[in-house]
């Protein structure tokens, strides 16, 4: 009974597909602020899997580099949602089918 | 890693983490669906702890569920003529075709490759490792990414201001 | 811990993990392996939970709290049920099952059901890493600190939950106000502990309280400035008055509780008790030395120390909550983000001054009575200085009672003059 590195990573893949499956469907503009940090999470998940278990003098850099991760998925996360609470205040939507003025 | 206990928590958190992640897509109403992501996000700081990285853990329930779900509630109940419904557009089949093609990539790549593993079970890291690599090795990108904080903090503020706020810090 | 005279065998109460010890040792050797692993946190729970908070809840936290409140409002608290009122929380909890469960129409019941239970779970779970004693604890973690400033964002989400899903304006209204304050009070939460952080050298609370008893000095008195932060900023997560903006029962019926009855709102209101006596256990670890106490805890059994601490913790929460008024929303934000926040802020510049001169100047353990000194009286400086920068002053806020006019109130003139009396009451159908 044991768990090894691909087990951890496998999770970590299939976090990353279904959050790639929100960010690229849904209707919603907060939904899809939703996929992106689904996979944000994928990604710290993986590369703490490696810096746990994979040879290499620098685990630590694994650490590190979830710290910045998670650090700019705050501030995009901030943002972002700063942007769609100033397009539905001009628009009255945030469905992203209809914040389309750019086409043709 | 070996033992029932670290097993047994391993498939637990995944079913946790995976069943909450489908059902961010799955759920009708959009506040369910931001509900279940807090739930992925406590299933992830679990396996952070499986993995030896407790500060991360702590940090990963301080910032996400504290802080960003908070946010994304913030955002939808600011924005209350929206529709709360959790549907999707027009591009859901392709997207699946994609993310499935991804999945099997990736799955693919996983179990085909020789990962080289360090012996003897890894190094125990501890916070002060991380805080030493914070501020000795990896300095400039910390520096850094407190500026973009400050950034974002700033731009958020001015991105979400009524026009009413603006007049009244005009005359201020 | 060779001064710890208590012995290995199980009766020995003046360390209660020899019981679980050897309750566990038994288990271990008759069940399959791994059962070992459930048993253990289910006997702490029992041990910290039912045996020792429990009862503090409710005889303190129901029936101490009213009594007190009542007395320093000059009336007798619950005196009815039984003699001096002491079978009142039974009546209570009787009461409360006993209620109908109603859920209005249109709320959502699933997210209605679990708020309650996502409230339960950080103050039931902040107790696993309290030391009651040198190794009366359940689980050692490196990161205790970090572990309660975690579950401090928890219930947060939970009166937002129960606050949303009422399908009701009001508890929308609580829930929000709630939501903004709590999120705001836990910056300076974060930084005054961070200070306390610095001088440990450690974020477990076991390594805390052996800094306390090792360097002979409360961190209360080494940092104050960092207590008096952390007592301002729990209280408002907790949502006690003055800052509980979340349940103002005079402004929005219940805020976030407007439509829980029977059980549901028991479990929040003995929770809010419950979440109380745990930041005021984990205070008590912190700030008032934990188990220890300058060598008292050879004879007298260390959890009962803590236990003492935690009451009376709590007793400084019962005192403010019975004398303050209630804060305003918007008073309660400026004060968080223009005062607090760079009090905080100040504070942890001087704390990792004072490390970095103990560091570099490598000086003896004896020197943080020099910085407790020098931190109490520049705590009372900053405190000053600070509020007159951002703009209080004493003068402007009449401690007696005055004209209006001399307290920069309002004054009318002209044909409103004619309408108001000399004491600045408004004449008419009700004097």
């Amino acid at each position: 009974m044991s768990v090894g590195i691909d087990n951890f990573l496998i999770v970590g893949a299939i976090l990353f597909c279904i959050g790639l499956f929100v960010a690229l469907s849904k209707r919603n503009a907060i939904g899809v602020l939703m996929g992106v940090e689904l996979m944000l999470n994928a990604v710290n998940l993986t590369l703490l899997t490696f810096s746990r278990f994979g040879a290499g003098p620098h685990a630590i850099a694994g650490q590190t580099f979830v710290t910045f991760v998670i650090t700019v998925a705050a501030a995009e996360a901030s943002v972002a949602l700063a942007l769609t609470v100033s397009v539905y205040r001009n628009r009255d939507t945030v469905d992203v089918d209809r914040i389309n003025l750019l086409k043709s | 890693m070996d033992g029932v206990a670290v097993t047994l928590s391993f498939w637990i958190l995944a079913a946790v983490t995976l069943v909450a992640a489908a059902g961010v897509v799955l759920a009708r109403n959009l506040l369910h669906a931001v509900l279940l992501l807090i739930l992925s996000f406590v299933g992830i700081a679990g396996f952070f702890l499986l993995l030896s990285a407790e500060f991360l853990a702590m940090a990963q329930v301080i910032i996400y569920v504290g802080a960003v779900a908070v946010l994304v509630l913030f955002a939808i109940l600011l924005t209350p003529h929206a529709g709360r419904d959790n549907g999707e557009t027009r591009m859901a089949a392709p997207a699946l075709l994609l993310s499935l093609c991804l999945l099997a990539v990736l799955c693919f790549v996983i179990q085909d490759t020789a990962w080289p593993l360090a012996t003897g079970g890894g190094p125990g890291l501890s916070a002060a490792d991380l805080g030493e690599a914070l501020l000795t090795t990896w300095v400039l990108p910390f520096e850094v990414a407190s500026v973009l904080l400050t950034a974002a903090l700033v731009g958020a503020i001015m991105l979400a201001r009524t026009p009413q706020d603006e007049a009244e810090d005009a005359l201020a | 811990m060779a001064f710890f005279l208590a012995t290995n065998n199980w009766y020995d109460f003046r360390d209660l993990s020899n019981i679980s010890r050897v309750i566990l040792e038994g288990a271990g050797n008759i069940l399959p392996h791994g059962i070992v692993y459930v048993l253990a946190p289910l006997i702490g729970f029992v041990a910290s939970f039912l045996i020792f908070v429990l009862p503090s809840q409710l005889y303190v936290g129901v029936l101490g709290e009213r009594k007190i409140i009542g007395r320093i409002q000059s009336r007798y608290g619950p005196n009815r049920v039984g003699m001096f009122g002491v079978l009142q929380p039974i009546a209570d909890a009787i009461k409360l099952l006993s209620k109908e469960a109603l859920t209005p129409k249109g709320a959502d019941k699933a997210v209605m059901w679990i708020a309650p239970v996502v409230f339960v779970m950080p103050a039931v779970m902040l107790f696993a890493v309290i030391p009651f004693g040198p190794r009366m604890i359940i689980a050692d973690i490196p990161n205790s600190l970090l572990y309660f400033l975690a579950l401090s964002s928890i219930p947060v989400l939970a009166t937002f939950m129960s606050g949303w899903s009422h399908n009701n304006k009001y508890s929308l209204f609580g829930a929000i106000r709630i939501v903004a304050m709590t999120v705001s009070f836990e910056v300076p939460l974060v930084l005054a502990l961070l200070g306390v952080v610095l001088f440990t050298q450690t974020a477990s609370l076991q390594g805390i309280v052996g800094f306390q008893r090792t360097t002979h000095i409360w961190l209360i008195v080494l940092q104050p400035l960092a207590f008096a932060l952390y007592f301002i900023c729990v209280s408002a997560e907790l949502n006690r008055t003055p800052t509980d903006i979340a349940e103002a029962e005079s402004e929005i019926v219940a805020g976030y509780l407007t439509e829980y009855s029977g059980m549901k709102w028991g479990l929040f209101y003995g929770m809010d008790i419950g979440y109380a006596l745990a930041a005021a256990a984990f205070a008590s670890t912190v700030f008032l030395g934990g188990w220890s106490f300058f060598g008292l805890d050879h004879w007298v059994p260390p959890w009962l120390i803590i236990v003492a601490k935690t009451h009376a913790f709590y007793f400084l929460f019962i005192w403010t909550r019975g004398s303050l008024p209630r804060l305003r929303s918007d008073q309660l934000m400026v004060f968080c983000w223009k005062y607090l926040l760079p009090v905080a802020l100040i504070n942890l510049a001087i704390v990792a001054t004072e490390r970095m001169v103990w560091i570099q100047n490598d000086l003896s353990t004896n020197v943080v009575y020099v910085f407790a000194v020098v931190n109490l009286a520049l705590a009372a400086a900053i405190v000053v200085a600070w509020a007159r920068f951002v703009g209080y002053k004493p003068e402007d806020t009449p401690s007696q009672p005055r004209f209006v006019r001399d307290a920069r109130g309002y004054v009318p003139v002209g044909d409103a003059a004619a309408l108001v009396q000399p004491s600045g009451a408004p004449k008419g159908k009700g004097s």
